[in-house]
């Protein structure tokens, strides 16, 4: 029975982190690059191409985070406690990371304090989220609805691995928005490291995918068996795909092009892992089924949901139209 | 690093601290979203340039409170789950839904339009930047209302069902949403927001009034917080009043430990105005008190009986010194606030409310106010319920994660060095942005910043009022 309610549950939390990731993952990568570019006019345009829109990329993490609480209690309160560590980690981060949008303009002295503190919380913020990734691959323990494991089982070669792919990637998301959304000598720059994070970002997932089948039987089965083999030789090949694109787009000097082309590897992994976990929400330890709100709570929210999400789609998008086109560099220096 | 403290003791420290940061700054965005949206409407209604340039000013600030009310509470809608995860095992799927709603009715919607209210005025037009304004501010009171719902069925849990591993499975929304503390949790809390802002505001007003009684703007800020302390200051204590009859409906030992009554009193209960409560013999010790009028206030009778603490079970009542301390801060507030008002009446009728420099300093001495009482309000709320997390039927020991000492200590740590220097920096700057005076002219160095360079072409309509004139006498 594909269609019940804790699967339906499942798609809509999984579309949230998704959105999470594309969207934050451009403006956190924003971040992760401040250091390359030292001139304080370019740090003004690069915060100002993500200031109107920042905070709305960053909802959909409340949105994944307090949907599972809502709607797969049971899988948020055994995963956030085996991953203290990193979401606490994470959440510092972000605390940085958000304060610098104002903290920066509102002193003349600290601004290069706000700066570092821009950069360093993207960072960590992007690598917790990646090392979690990783813990959530390797599988958590349970044991009678609570968690089982110990403090540092997060913290493992692949975690580490995951890590640094994710701040990788959302390097490239920033740097092909970068390119999208500036001018000059800037972009020229942008579009340099996009090649470079690009060629990093391809390495790294080839890595990843390699490493995780023989993480777990089940991957394993998933991957090579058939018939899901079947399927599963669409992701890669697309990947493929959307690899040329980005290539072909950074070389060629389009604009928009690679940075959908980056969007498409991120869709294309959340998929490939997508098609890993199903039917686990916790991997391991707890399907989708096992960890589901009763009926009551699953119904009452997606009444909200099936209206609200296509609402708040088309107000997210207004918002990105109203603010679309090249930033004006001149206009940072007033 | 446990201190050596409990886990459970450790996590209590942290979801207070971090919430009490969390809430100081929304507790402020609510009123400035709503302060916001009236000065941007009487700015398109009257086209007088002073609201315009009040407008921009106010709306730096709230940028800078906004931003960190959003960091902080994420790390509150994480917590739930790192550190009282079998809280939101059992509880998940009523607590959840609520807080899953906020998220889609409300923080999109402030989230989504606050780039626009910010920066894009001149991209999208008046009307459309009026809608983006309103959105925000609407936005920030669906959030209070969903969030104070959630908690408020804490306090007095309806309309759910526990089943056999003792999860909480909800029956009734309806009832769920509507408890029966909720109507009066709401109401006193989001009157707490506008009348924090209130003062906020005031202070501000009364200190730029100090240097230059003159100033237009000035004198608009001063006398809206003083209208707004005269008139919602009353209908708080009002509130304040029925909440406390619905407490003594639902919560009793609460009352009590608030009132600082260790003994019932069955034919009677006095108002204890001051005392020192001393835990280690369950007595108030140097009591200053009027006898009956506590029943008279809470039971409309002198000599109607009143359960003390003695009356409930030792292992069921809550601790005493810090609701009987906070809330007696609170209610203490609450009177200086009206006072302050029907002064400002006072001066009004007089004629000289923009030129009494005693009451500018009183208005500055009650700036912070606001920010207080609230936090004094919730420590009653909240302590006042121990032991229980959910009132009666779960205790915040059996609420805890398998959690170890250390790591929670570690954290707190981490959450108390990050806030103190982050959120002290913003305190600072929202100070130096108090300071500015507001004056016509848009000039000032710290008026700089991410609206002023987002890529925009200038509009007809605001270039030149913001421009024209510096501060004169009306
Ligand atoms: C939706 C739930 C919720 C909401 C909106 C609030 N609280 Fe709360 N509070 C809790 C849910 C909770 C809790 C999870 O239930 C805690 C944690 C431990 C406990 O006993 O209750 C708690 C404890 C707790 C404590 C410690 C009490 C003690 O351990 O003795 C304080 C001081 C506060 N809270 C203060 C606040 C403030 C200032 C709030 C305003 C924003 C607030 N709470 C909102
Ligand atoms: C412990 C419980 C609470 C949790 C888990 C929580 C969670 C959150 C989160 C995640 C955000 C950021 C949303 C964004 O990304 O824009 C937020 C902001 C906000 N919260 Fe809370 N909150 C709590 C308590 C409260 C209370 C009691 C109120 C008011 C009565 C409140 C009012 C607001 C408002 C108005 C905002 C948006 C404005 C701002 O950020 O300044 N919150 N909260
Ligand atoms: C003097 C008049 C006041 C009275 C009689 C009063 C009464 C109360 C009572 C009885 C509670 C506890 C409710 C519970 O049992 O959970 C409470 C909570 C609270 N108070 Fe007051 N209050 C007064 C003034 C104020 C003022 C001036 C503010 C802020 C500006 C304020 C802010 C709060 C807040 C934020 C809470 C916690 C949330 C809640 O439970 O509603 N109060 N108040």
């Amino acid at each position: 029975m594909p269609f019940d309610l804790p699967t339906i549950w499942a798609a809509i939390i999984a579309f949230a982190v998704l959105a999470y990731v594309v969207l934050d993952g451009f403006d956190l990568g924003v971040g992760i690059l401040f250091p390359l570019f030292p001139h304080r006019h370019d740090r003004d345009v690069m915060t100002n191409s993500v200031a109107p829109v920042w905070d709305g990329n960053e909802t959909w993490l409340v949105l994944g985070g307090g949907g599972l609480m809502a709607v797969f209690p049971l899988a948020y309160a055994t995963v956030l406690p085996a991953l203290y560590i990193p979401i606490i980690l994470m959440l510092l981060g972000l605390i940085f990371r958000g304060v610098a949008f104002e903290f920066r303009w509102r002193t003349q002295r600290g601004s290069g304090w706000w700066d570092h503190g821009f950069w360093i919380g993207s960072t960590i913020a992007a690598f917790m989220q990646g090392i979690a990734l990783g813990a959530l691959v390797q599988g958590i323990q349970v044991a009678d609805r609570e968690y089982a494991g110990g403090w540092w089982d997060w913290l493992t070669p692949f975690s580490i691995v995951t890590g640094v792919a994710v701040v990788v990637g959302y390097a490239l998301l920033g740097a092909t928005w970068l390119n999208l959304k500036t001018t000059g000598d800037l972009q020229h720059r942008a579009r340099r490291i996009s090649m470079l994070a690009g060629v990093g970002t391809i390495v790294l997932i080839g890595i990843v995918s390699l490493w995780s089948p023989f993480i777990d039987e089940v991957y394993f089965e998933r991957w090579f068996g058939w018939p899901t083999a079947f399927f599963s030789a669409f992701v890669p090949t697309l990947i493929a795909l959307c690899a040329l694109a980005l290539w072909h787009g950074l070389t060629t000097d389009k604009h928009l092009q690679p940075f959908l082309a980056a969007l498409g590897l991120f869709v294309l992994s959340f998929a490939g892992l997508g098609i890993s976990f199903y039917p686990y929400i916790v991997p391991g330890a707890l399907t989708i089924h096992e960890a589901a709100a009763p009926e009551s709570s699953l119904i009452f929210l997606l009444v909200g949901a099936a209206v609200l999400i296509p609402i708040i789609l088309a107000y997210t998008g207004y918002a990105y139209w109203v603010f679309r086109g090249k930033i004006d560099p001149e206009e940072g220096y007033h | 690093m446990d201190f050596g403290m409990t886990a459970e003791m450790l996590a209590r420290i942290q979801f207070a601290f971090t919430v009490s940061f969390h809430f100081i700054f929304p507790a402020f965005s609510i009123g400035t979203a709503s302060y916001l949206m009236v000065l941007n409407g009487l700015w398109l209604w009257k086209r007088d340039p002073a609201y315009l340039r009040l407008f921009e000013y106010w709306k730096t600030i709230f940028a800078v409170t906004f931003g960190m009310g959003v960091v902080s509470g994420i790390v509150m809608s994480y917590q739930f789950g790192t550190n009282w995860s079998v809280f939101s095992d059992r509880a998940g799927a009523v607590i959840g839904p609520l807080m899953g709603y906020e998220v889609l009715t409300a923080f999109f919607l402030e989230a989504g339009f606050l780039g626009i209210a910010l920066f894009g005025r001149k991209r999208v037009g008046d009307a459309l930047h009026m809608v983006a304004v309103a959105a925000v501010a609407i936005g920030t009171l669906i959030s209070a209302t969903w969030i104070t719902s959630a908690n408020s069925w804490m306090h007095t849990p309806a309309g759910y069902s526990v089943d056999e591993i003792g999860r909480f499975i909800p029956e009734d929304w309806w009832a769920i949403i509507f408890n029966p503390s909720f109507p009066y949790r709401l109401t006193h809390t989001v009157l707490a927001a506008f009348l924090t802002t209130a003062f906020a505001v005031g202070a501000v007003g009364a200190w730029h009034l100090l240097q230059d009684k003159s100033n237009r703007q000035a004198r608009i800020m001063f006398s809206m917080a003083m209208w707004m302390a005269a008139i919602v200051t009353p209908i708080q204590i009002l509130v304040g009043d029925q909440h406390g009859l619905n407490t003594l409906e639902h919560q009793p030992a609460k009352i009590a430990a608030m009132e600082g009554h260790y003994e019932s009193h069955p034919d009677g209960a006095p108002l204890v105005l001051f005392g020192v409560p001393n835990e280690a013999e369950q007595r108030l010790d140097y009591a200053v008190e009027i006898p009956k009028l506590g029943s008279l206030i809470l039971m409309h009778d002198p000599n109607a009986p009143l359960d003390g603490l003695d009356a409930f079970p030792e292992d069921e009542r809550p601790p005493v010194v810090i609701p009987f301390y906070a809330f007696r801060i609170m209610v203490g507030i609450g009177f200086a606030m009206l006072g302050l008002g029907l002064w400002s009446l006072w001066a009004r009728w007089r004629g000289n409310i923009y030129s009494n420099p005693w009451l500018h300093r009183a208005a500055i001495v009650m700036g912070p106010s606001g920010f207080v009482a609230v936090l004094a309000g919730w420590y009653t709320t909240e302590v006042g319920r121990q032991p229980y997390t959910v009132y009666g039927l779960m205790r915040t020991a059996e609420s805890l994660s398998p959690v170890e000492a250390p790591a929670v200590g570690a954290s707190l740590v981490a959450f108390v060095v990050v806030y103190f220097l982050v959120f002290g920096a913003g305190v600072f700057y929202l100070f130096r942005l108090f300071r500015r005076p507001p004056i016509l002219e848009e000039d000032h160095e710290l008026d700089k910043g991410p609206h002023r360079a987002a890529g925009i072409t200038p509009g007809p309509a605001q270039e030149e009022p913001i421009r024209e004139g510096g501060s004169h006498a009306v």
